[in-house]
């Protein structure tokens, strides 16, 4: 069975998103993936598809043509809405023919997932669906006016349930980074500066790197290296002494000294702060660092709780959310 | 430099890095790609992938698969047939994947017309344009690793009179194939990127194309010349190219 979801309205930063392209590196190709690795298999694992639609700040809107979608939304405190009943911001919907999922930015978070209880009907580029836009590898960036075909696709649910994931929960702890690999780079000044300063997500964040400001980092040994393997995470610090953390479209490779390296279980919860807002980097050790990633995994593993919602939308819950505010922010 | 023993440097929990030393020198990338090769014929379970550069190996691995001494124990029991290997390939200039000895021939126009930048780079130099393709062509090159952008091929061997530092400030987006010279090397450019590099020629050969079987065409480690050749060609070549043939031929090394 087929179906079709077209894009009635997209912000900047709409794509398809799998685990990830890996393997190629080698040859220059980003891995892309997920910014929310957590966020992703949340929505996917809910309705068993191996990849999902990304959406940035700037929202998306969509309808389904065919027939019905299990339509599975988790990521940051989005604000969704199924025609005029308003959602939990993690939920497993059933999207029928004409009514409209719209998903805009909600009071925190940066990226928000969509997975259908389907397959995309696109081809894979070096064995991923990951779009890399830099690079035009994998498919094109979403915009208002696609259509999306998916095959096999699966009953849809009876109703609405809300998706209770509490790992999705903002956290303000301070984002755990290892040291290295190029720590002997920087004076210890500059290394006590990075687990010390208050950081604020510059405005040229995306999902290539994070742009943070704060105190300047100083290095010891100059701001050149012979080019290096970059792993998700790294921090590195060009000669202009602002640190950027390399995410999901990162180059395989830098020629910056990397002083430190946030740990997995972190990058989702970094990735979804906004442009302006603060974070702090505590420091961790390998061990710490593995059992905080298996703690996640097993969270992860357990699954989600899923609570069916009230068909029917009270006035009361009408009156309770506000229908005038929120402008979408994107280019519509 | 080249260390006595490869430094392993975390990057975080999943990714160590291995640092066989901190230059650009052929002996030293032939020891990661020989460690990068073992990593490929044997599919080391918890390995996610390995990211082979000048000078180092980034080991992508699942920690709670894998633990991280288990993974240096690994790598440093296969040191010694390690070393051994580099030894030999370095004479061959073998690649990680392919060792036939061979070396591939790729075709480069350095025409001004087509070459933007190859008058600009030969005033720095002190070459006429003519006498700066001839020193580009006559050199064997060594695939040393890709970075940057799919398909940007970093190539070591370039002649010392060809040496010239990178501009202050980057150019404009480099043409598809785009062949460049800056900080000592040479490289061939696939997906356009502003650079600080000079485009002293250009290959109508897509090192990597995505409609194209295979997609890339040069593994690291692999040996390159190039074959210059004049516009007119370039042109004819380049509609052929565009229609998905491989132009570049594998030849004996001299």
């Amino acid at each position: 069975m087929s179906a079709r979801l077209h894009i009635c309205a997209a912000g900047p930063g709409v794509t398809v998103q799998d685990a990830g392209r890996f393997g190629y590196s080698r040859y220059g190709v980003t891995p892309a993936g997920p910014m929310d690795e957590a966020a992703f298999l949340t929505a996917t694992r809910a309705v068993g598809a191996a990849a999902a639609i990304e959406i940035s700040l700037g929202g998306v809107t969509l309808e389904t043509e065919g027939a019905s979608l299990a339509v599975a939304i988790a990521g940051g405190a989005f604000d969704i809405r199924l025609d005029q009943q308003k959602l939990p911001s993690a939920c497993l919907i059933p999207l029928t023919p004409g009514a409209r999922l719209t998903i805009r930015a909600g009071v925190s978070g940066a990226w928000c997932y969509v997975a259908v209880g389907a397959r995309f009907d696109l081809p894979l580029a070096l064995g991923s669906l990951s779009t890399h836009a830099r690079s035009g590898i994998g498919p094109k960036p979403l915009a208002a006016g696609d259509a999306l075909r998916f095959l096999g696709v699966a009953p849809a649910p009876d109703g609405a349930q809300a998706i209770e994931a509490p790992w999705l929960a903002r956290d303000d702890a301070p984002i755990r980074v290892m040291l290295g690999p190029q720590d002997d780079y920087f004076t210890p000044k500059a290394i006590e500066a990075l687990l010390s300063a208050e950081w604020r997500v510059g405005a040229r964040s995306d999902r290539m790197a994070y742009a943070l400001e704060g105190p300047q980092l100083t290095h010891s040994r100059g701001h050149d290296i012979v080019s290096d393997g970059a792993a998700i995470g790294a921090i590195q610090i060009p000669g202009s002494g602002a640190p950027f953390v390399l995410m999901a479209d990162r180059q395989p490779t830098g020629g910056y000294p990397k002083i430190a390296t946030v740990i997995g279980a972190d990058l989702g919860r970094l990735a979804q702060l906004r442009p302006g807002e603060t974070l702090r980097f505590t420091k961790v050790g390998w061990a710490e660092a593995v059992a905080a990633r298996a703690a996640l995994k097993n969270k992860l593993a357990a699954g989600a709780v899923l609570t069916p919602l009230a068909a029917e939308v009270s006035t009361e819950k009408l009156l309770a959310v506000n229908l005038i505010g929120g402008v979408v922010s994107g280019r519509e | 430099m080249r260390y006595d023993r490869p430094r392993f440097l975390d990057q975080g929990e999943a990714a160590l890095t291995v640092e066989f030393g901190d230059a650009v020198d052929a002996e030293l990338n032939a020891l990661v790609l020989a460690l990068d090769g073992a990593f490929l014929q044997e599919g080391l379970q918890g390995v996610r992938e390995t990211t082979p550069t000048y000078r180092s190996l980034l080991v992508h691995y699942e920690p709670l698969e894998m633990s991280r001494q288990a993974l240096i124990g690994w790598i440093e029991q296969r040191l010694p047939v390690i070393a051994s290997e580099a030894k030999q390939s370095r004479a061959a200039v073998a690649g990680a994947s392919r060792n036939d000895g061979g070396v591939w021939v790729i075709p480069c126009c350095y025409d001004p017309e087509i070459a933007e930048d190859i008058k600009e780079a030969g005033s720095i130099l002190g070459l006429s344009p003519s006498s700066l393709a001839e020193a580009h062509a006559a050199a064997d090159y060594r695939a040393f690793m890709y970075g940057f952008a799919p398909g940007w091929c970093y190539l070591g061997g370039l002649p010392e009179a060809l040496a010239i530092p990178r501009r202050l400030a980057p150019r404009g987006l480099t043409p598809e194939g785009a062949v460049l010279i800056g900080g000592g090397l040479s490289l061939v450019a696939t997906n356009p990127m502003p650079t600080g590099w000079y485009i002293i020629g250009r290959t109508p050969e897509r090192l990597f194309s995505l409609t194209r079987e295979p997609p890339f065409l040069i593994a690291p480690g692999e040996a390159l010349r190039f074959e210059p050749i004049d516009a007119e060609t370039f042109a004819a070549l380049d509609a052929r190219a565009a229609k998905g043939e491989i132009l570049a031929r594998r030849e004996e090394r001299a």
